[in-house]
């Protein structure tokens, strides 16, 4: 799959170039750089010979080729204007690198679990009784499944105060959120504030929810009220989608910084 | 509560939306060949379940819906919201008026 060639730049470093030539004249590639001074290899984004940065001016570099290639073709997708909105992994690389609001892993994580206490799925109305009964089917399940994934409790409540969640389970999460590291409490973050739900979040991260499933159950008042209304597509439909990208890209985001894959093969013996 | 569409498909969607992003060269993609050979890895394993096999499903699934829901944020954004402002000449249209056209130009501009 290396089509390329290999380029010296300095004693130190060296550049293994991947080149794929765009329809349109420019040149996007993306560029493996060992240095000495890291443990692997880091991957920077070239675009028409000039190598992506930051907003803030740092080089742009990326932990793994995955996300590297889904961001260089975020940038592949443009054409005559370059529309930041849509680049959403973009976004969340800019924003790890650069950390504009300076915060550590500690702040990250308090503020992620602030939304707990609001949490969508534990937030219930009283009436209309439709809704009601639509909330206690849709979002039980998966209440149910957070409180025995992780041993703890967190109940709802249609009072206006929200549930009352115990020390233990904020400490719970907060444990299990000190396991990712930066770069994934970035993405995690930004998909609990996109959703307003840590549950939903957890739900999409470990695996049990998808993209479409979450963003679903995190509009699902808005979803009852269209369907009881009628749809209005330059609305609804725009912040689905909106929501939907998202929260796709956060999630995107994080599982492809917390992981790392191993290929091994088995002989099969006969 | 993971009922995720089958990996063909999944596979299939992602070509589609690279095809819509890069056009008839999208085979000779850096996305095409990570994808593709994703897919080949994760499709034979030895266990019954496999959680990496799941995993790569999943992740395949999120892609797609990314790419997906960008795609659609943007046409959706470009039909409802691209427009712009009016310039005067089509705000005055717009009740009837005409601007007046001064031969000298006016004052301040230049």
């Amino acid at each position: 799959m290396l089509k390329g060639f290999l380029r010296l730049q300095s004693p130190l470093r060296s550049t293994l170039s991947l080149r794929k030539v765009s329809p349109r004249n420019q040149h996007l590639g993306i560029a493996l750089r060992y240095s000495t001074a890291t443990a692997g290899g880091v991957f920077e984004i070239n675009l028409d010979r000039r190598k992506l940065k930051t907003p803030g001016g740092k080089l742009f570099t990326a932990p793994n080729e995955a996300l590297a290639i889904a961001v260089a073709t975020e940038w592949d997708a443009q054409r005559d204007t370059l529309k930041f909105y849509t680049m959403h992994l973009t976004t969340l690389c800019n924003t790890a690198l650069d950390n504009p609001t300076e915060r550590n892993k500690d702040q990250m994580i308090n503020a992620s679990l602030k939304f707990l206490e609001t949490d969508t799925v534990c937030y219930r109305v009283e009436e209309p009784p439709a809704l009601v009964e639509l909330q206690k089917n849709e979002w039980d399940p998966v209440l149910h499944w957070i409180e025995n994934r992780y041993n703890v409790n967190i109940g709802s409540s249609s009072s206006i105060l929200g549930p009352d969640i115990p020390e233990a389970t904020k400490d719970t999460f907060r444990q299990h959120l000190n396991s990712y590291n930066f770069w994934s409490l970035t993405g995690l973050e930004y998909v609990i504030t996109q959703l307003k739900s840590v549950v939903l979040t957890m739900g999409i991260i470990d695996r049990h929810l998808s993209v479409e499933q979450a963003v679903l159950l995190s509009r699902l008042e808005e979803e009852y009220q269209i369907r009881r209304w009628g749809n209005v597509e330059w609305a609804h439909d725009y912040d689905m989608y909106e929501l939907r990208a998202r929260t796709a890209a956060g999630a995107l985001f994080v599982h492809l910084t917390s992981e790392s894959s191993t290929v091994k093969r088995k002989l099969l013996q006969d | 509560m993971a009922a995720l569409s089958s990996p063909l498909r999944v596979c299939r969607g992602i070509m589609k939306e690279l095809r819509a992003i890069q056009g008839p060269s999208y085979k000779k993609s850096l996305a095409y060949s990570y994808v593709m050979d994703q897919f080949r890895k994760n499709k034979v394993t030895g266990e019954r379940y496999c959680r990496a096999q799941q995993e790569a499903h999943h992740d395949a699934h999120t892609y797609l819906c990314l790419l997906a829901s960008t795609r659609n944020h943007l046409i959706l954004h470009n039909l409802y919201h691209g427009k712009g402002e009016r310039s005067p000449e089509e705000v005055a249209g717009l009740v009837g008026l005409r601007l007046p056209t001064q031969p000298g130009g006016k004052g301040w501009e230049k």
